[in-house]
């Protein structure tokens, strides 16, 4: 018999890792949240060209306008332009966003590979994320930035702290179960060094993982900063920002409604594509964790 | 069965102690005089003083610590540095509203999304699976107070079927509780929905493909018993895991539902703290929370040992 | 023989396809299949990895995969009742009453949260209206008559608290409980020990000759075959090649296919001695052994020994075989001899070097003179990396330029008979076999005097083993390498082993030349190990019983 010459079609293929995008449109909603977010994107980078007035311009004398040729959007109780105050908005919260997500996985994965391989380093390290975990997101954020101050910085960081613990554990729980692989072994047997063995054959399997987490950290860290600045503990209030236009939309919610709701209908779209665009990452980069859930 | 009881306990006991380090810490690590930044700005030298004093500031920092943890062990949360009433008395009375949010939203929440997340499961590739994923996805995504306030436009101010906002104690009268209650619990169930359906959806998706389900089939038992005896008992370990890790979003979202809703809890005490800089209160809010985490996944825990026979103890 | 006569004809496939999804082009999984299995039979469906006779077996049952595996022609007929067009609920009411199955993992294949005794009730309550006392009696009485002790107690224990065994025999009494007509069994002994497997094997021959019931007994194993077919059909590629009487498909295969089949399992009887040799030893192990402790916080740490008291030598060019059950401890003294693990106590000498007390860093230069070859074609190549970087992988640990390790990669390639431009592919795109030989040619890649093969053939098709069989016999000749394989299939051992010993509970028991100990074994262990062994009087390679061989030789 000629070597090989079985089908061996009831066994699971693992494809080289590669990074494709062709997951973007791969259904119309996704594609939809795709142009969405592309939107915001281009949105909040053009801010100064597409709002037809400054955003921290206080105009007394037209206080709480509705919508009008001049100020589409109306004005808010300081008389500013509620339309520019969004476009800015996206600014901040994009930011926020893509710098929580960069820095809680860069320190994640720092954690979570360190933890993954000494024992000593895992048991005090997986104490401290659970004592993390256990301090709910919202309260520990506020606790940060009511001490050292509301600025960008320091909602970024009390933002990303919490999100530190997921991704820790997420790459731990990753790099434990390469490393029982026969192939892990088989490269300490060849001669491979700790360091090789860590770069080469575990790192690329947390990427996969990483990359899907870090749109999930993304849109909570959007979330939570608008929460904050709903709260009052977030930037500055004059700063456009989208919790800030609600927060001050609060005190005249039963007069005009809209300073909330079209805020908040642009938060929504931008955390639901980027939600949408992980589960779309997610599923595409590793067909088994399409049943899974790793939320 | 104890002795797994007390290794839970134990287990808990320095989860609690890295929350303890890092309120600690978080205050006298923050740049500047810790004394100064709880003052406010206008404070005067004496009251500066005080607080220093109050705080030990002038001691080492594992005296410090060490003073610190000993009275959090006998229930001294601190003093208010606004009102001067002791934390925990502030907090107890405020803690009713929010303790029945907590409760008829987790109960909603579990009523509402496990049977969504086994249908989505049992159909799954179909419509309803897709419905429920992208609600679940919504949940995720829409911010707490939107849904508040939209729930508020429509069922009290467009509908007029309950009252804006507030509270009524459940004491003077069930009705009153349930129409000030129904739309804060609704408000918070729908993130608790999304979590929970999509965590039962996926487990539910895992234990399908298990051979015992085959092995139930072929004994040629309906597919309700099929579902409901061999799948969902087996997928319930991961979803009341998420029930438990989830109640720190619950905590977070009762903050801002209070808020938005403008009930009398703790989550609403927490914001005039911060807007008030009464760290004491703050502080004395994270260490409740977290205990009450801590706790709740301690009752998980012991539940596993109820559901699953294999889990040693 | 499908013109038999129909009266007890249980089992009645006629043309069946079954495609890979609805569309009239669909791949064809199932192929134009006929088979009968009549009352009081049993019909042997064997195949390699691919053929079909699982989805055969599920589609029967109406559990194949819905959507994606369609039955679109022919018919299956149940004591002449059509299947392929009943009812979801009739299908139900068929199901454990006429035809019952008993799937290939006893592990997995039982509710681990519900008690056994439950279990076997449920399908009294689906399909019966006794009482609960009735019932329990009928269940309890089932449980002794496959043979398990203690009932009562095990009636109400959990799967998990079961061994292998009592978890199929579990199986079978679920199955048979309401007595079917007809019993699919797929693969149910693959995954026991082979003492188990034989009391298993035995169980359901007594069972069906009491019950006169009819058997489609699917497995790979011709051993197996061999104990418990009274017919045998052999599949391959969803299509059935032959069909026919055990002895007349043992004795004078029709087909090209089942002949190369038989051939390629290996014999229980030790092959040819090799001549002793004084070649210096390259490996010892003395008294070398593995506890683990299972700490806990209250009372003592709870001590098992993995290994224990176990000595080894092998000489350069010989192949040293460690055979045992699961559990026996052998893969952890593979492991504790390359380092993978620690041991806990003795001693390991690699051409001549106490190995077993090194730091990782000073073991570091030794790493290169032992190798190892996993079970798992599939998990021991990084599917990331290409094939040549795997090979080359160990050469550059130990300093060998890029280019030079690339071109050494290409060489062993062609050793393994690989074509040299599987370098620059993907791991993926081999089949088990291939992967293996990949697996073989970095683990030769750094020149070593030991090779161990842990379970190295194990998961693979019979034919695809006696390939790679061969190949490591030829590497052997050509390199002068030490084997040490690990395995608990005892024909392979006798096929490739110069020394076997024998390992139980983590000790050796027997030790000395593979033709010694595999003919005239000494302990009662080893007796026990090679009179389990599935089709033991049947030399497959020679298409006759082992008697008529040693009758002929004689």
């Amino acid at each position: 018999m000629a070597i090989d010459t079985l089908p061996e079609s009831s066994i699971p293929v693992t494809r080289p890792f590669r990074l494709k995008f062709g997951f973007l449109t791969a259904t119309p909603i996704i594609a939809v949240a795709t142009i969405c977010l592309v939107l915001i994107i281009l949105m909040a980078i053009f801010a100064p060209l597409l709002a037809p007035h400054d955003p921290l311009l206080l105009t007394p004398a037209q206080r709480l306008k509705p919508s009008s040729a001049q100020f589409l959007l109306g004005t808010d109780a300081y008389g500013r332009d509620v339309l520019s105050r969004i476009i800015y908005g996206s600014r901040i919260s994009l930011l926020i966003g893509l710098g929580a997500a960069v820095c809680s996985i860069a320190l994640g994965l720092l954690i979570g590979l360190v933890s993954g391989f000494f024992r000593w380093v895992d048991a005090v390290m997986m104490r401290v994320m659970d004592g993390l975990m256990a301090i709910p997101a919202i309260l520990l954020a506020i606790a940060v930035v009511s001490l050292s101050g509301a600025s960008i910085w320091t909602v970024m960081i009390a933002i990303t702290i919490p999100e530190i613990p997921r991704v820790a554990r997420l790459v731990r729980s990753v790099v434990l179960t390469a490393r029982e692989e026969p192939y892990v072994e088989a490269a300490i047997s060849v001669g491979s060094s700790l360091p090789k063995i860590m770069w080469r054959h575990l790192m690329p399997n947390t990427i996969a993982p990483l990359i899907v987490q870090g749109t999930y950290v993304c849109a909570s860290a959007i979330l939570t900063e608008a929460i904050l600045s709903f709260l009052g503990a977030g930037i500055s209030p004059e700063t456009p920002t989208w919790g800030n236009i609600m927060a001050e939309g609060r005190a005249y919610f039963q007069v005009k409604p809209s300073l909330i709701f079209w805020p908040g209908l642009l938060l929504s779209i931008a955390i639901l594509s980027v939600n949408l665009i992980g589960d779309a990452a997610r599923d595409a980069l590793d067909p088994r964790m399409k049943q899974r859930e790793g939320k | 069965m104890l002795g797994y009881l007390v290794r839970r306990i134990l287990a808990a006991i320095p989860v609690m102690g890295v929350v303890a380090l890092f309120v600690f810490l978080l205050l006298r690590l923050t740049p500047g005089d810790p004394a100064a930044i709880l003052a406010g700005d206008n404070a005067t030298p004496e009251q500066l003083e005080r607080i220093r004093n109050s705080l030990g500031l002038n001691e080492p920092i594992y005296i410090q610590f060490y003073t610190w943890i000993m009275k959090l062990l006998h229930g001294d949360l601190g003093v208010s540095l606004i009102s001067n009433v002791p934390v925990l008395k502030m907090i107890s009375q405020r803690v009713e509203p929010s303790i029945s949010i907590a409760l008829t939203t987790i109960v909603l929440s579990i009523l509402v999304a496990v049977p969504l997340g086994v249908i989505a499961a049992w159909k799954h590739g179909t419509w309803i699976d897709r419905c429920v994923m992208g609600l679940s996805v919504l949940g995720f995504s829409v911010p707490v107070f939107v849904i508040g306030y939209v729930l508020i436009q429509v069922f009290a101010i467009d509908l007029r079927w309950v009252p804006v906002q507030g509270f009524k104690s459940i004491s003077a009268g069930f009705g009153p509780f349930f129409e000030r209650i129904i739309l804060p619990t609704c408000t918070l169930s729908f993130i608790y929905v999304a979590l929970i359906a999509r965590m039962t959806r996926a487990s539910m998706l895992d234990v399908l493909g298990e051979d015992y389900v085959r092995t139930a089939r072929a004994k040629g038992i309906g597919e309700t018993g099929v579902l409901l005896r061999h799948a969902l008992r087996n997928a319930a370990v991961p979803v009341i895991t998420v029930i438990g890790s989830g109640f720190a979003l619950l905590i977070s979202g009762v903050v801002v539902t209070e808020s938005v809703f403008n009930l009398p809890g703790i989550g609403r005490l927490t914001v005039d703290a911060v807007l008030a800089r009464d760290y004491p209160v703050i502080q004395a809010m994270i260490l409740l929370t977290s205990g009450i985490y801590v706790g709740v996944n301690l009752v998980i825990d012991v539940a596993y040992t109820l559901l699953d026979p294999r889990i040693r103890y | 023989m499908t013109a038999a006569n129909s009266s007890n004809v249980v089992l009645d496939i006629n043309n069946l396809v079954v495609g890979l999804g609805r569309k009239a082009d669909a791949h064809r999984i199932i192929d134009d299949l006929s088979l009968q299995v009549r009352e009081g039979e049993t019909l042997c469906l064997v195949g390699e990895s691919g053929s079909g006779k699982s989805v055969t077996s599920l589609t029967v049952m109406g559990l194949q995969q819905k959507g994606t595996l369609v039955p679109s022609g022919g018919s299956i007929k149940l004591v002449g009742e059509d299947l392929l067009g009943a009812s979801d609920r009739r299908l139900r009411q068929l199901r454990a009453t006429r035809m019952a199955m008993i799937f290939q993992e006893p592990m997995t294949a039982l509710n681990p949260v519900v008690p056994v005794g439950r279990q076997i009730d449920e399908v009294l309550r689906a399909h019966t209206n006794l009482d609960a006392r009735a019932r329990r009696q009928k269940i309890l009485a089932m449980m002794e008559h496959v043979r398990l002790p203690d009932v009562q107690r095990i009636f109400s224990s959990y799967p998990h608290r079961l061994s292998g065994g009592q978890r199929q025999r579990i199986m079978i009494a679920m199955a048979l409980v309401l007595e079917p007509k007809l019993l699919i069994a797929d693969e149910p002994t693959t995954a026991l020990d082979v003492t188990t497997q034989k009391q298993i094997l035995t169980l359901m021959r007594d069972l069906q000759r009491d019950h006169g019931t009819a058997v489609l007994f699917i497995t790979h194993d011709m051993g197996v075959v061999a104990e418990i077919a009274d017919r045998v059909a052999v599949m391959r590629h969803g299509r059935l090649v032959e069909t026919g009487p055990l002895d007349d498909v043992l004795r004078a295969p029709k087909m090209e296919y089942t002949r190369n089949l038989l051939s390629s399992v290996p014999s229980l009887v030790p092959r040819a001695a090799r001549p002793e040799t004084t070649e210096p030893v390259v490996l010892e192990a003395n008294e070398l052994g593995k506890v683990y402790r299972e700490r806990s916080m209250f009372g003592k740490a709870r001590e098992v020994a993995a290994a224990q008291n176990v000595t080894l030598t092998l000489r350069k060019g010989r192949t040293l075989g460690i055979v045992g059950e699961s559990g026996s401890g052998k893969s952890t003294v593979a492991r504790c001899i390359v380092r993978l693990i620690d041991p806990t106590s003795g001693g390991v000498r690699l051409v001549g070097r106490e190995i077993s007390n090194l730091s990782r860093r000073l073991l570091q230069p030794h790493r290169q003179k032992i190798q190892i070859v996993f079970q798992d074609p599939y998990r021991s190549l990084n599917p990331r990396v290409t094939v040549g970087e795997s090979i080359a992988e160990g050469p550059i640990n130990y300093g060998m330029p890029r280019k030079d390790a690339l071109a050494r990669a290409r060489e062993l390639l062609e050793l393994v008979h690989l074509p040299p431009d599987a370098i620059s592919r993907y791991p993926h795109q081999f089949s088990g076999g291939q992967r293996q030989r990949i697996a073989i040619a970095r683990a030769l890649a750094l020149d070593p005097d030991v090779l161990v093969a842990d379970e190295a053939v194990s998961a693979l098709d019979v034919s695809v083993q006696a390939q790679v069989l061969d190949l490591l016999d030829e590497i052997q000749k050509r390199l002068g390498i030490a084997l040490l394989f690990i395995t608990h299939d005892l024909r392979v051992a006798a096929q490739i082993c110069d020394d076997v010993a024998v390992m139980q509970h983590g000790r050796v028991v027997e030790q000395g030349p593979a033709a010694e100990v595999l003919t005239n074994p000494q302990q009662a262990y080893t007796r026990a190990l090679l009179d389990a062994a599935p089709g033991r009087g049947w030399d497959f390679a020679n298409f006759r019983p082992v008697s008529e061989g040693i009758v002929a030789t004689a």
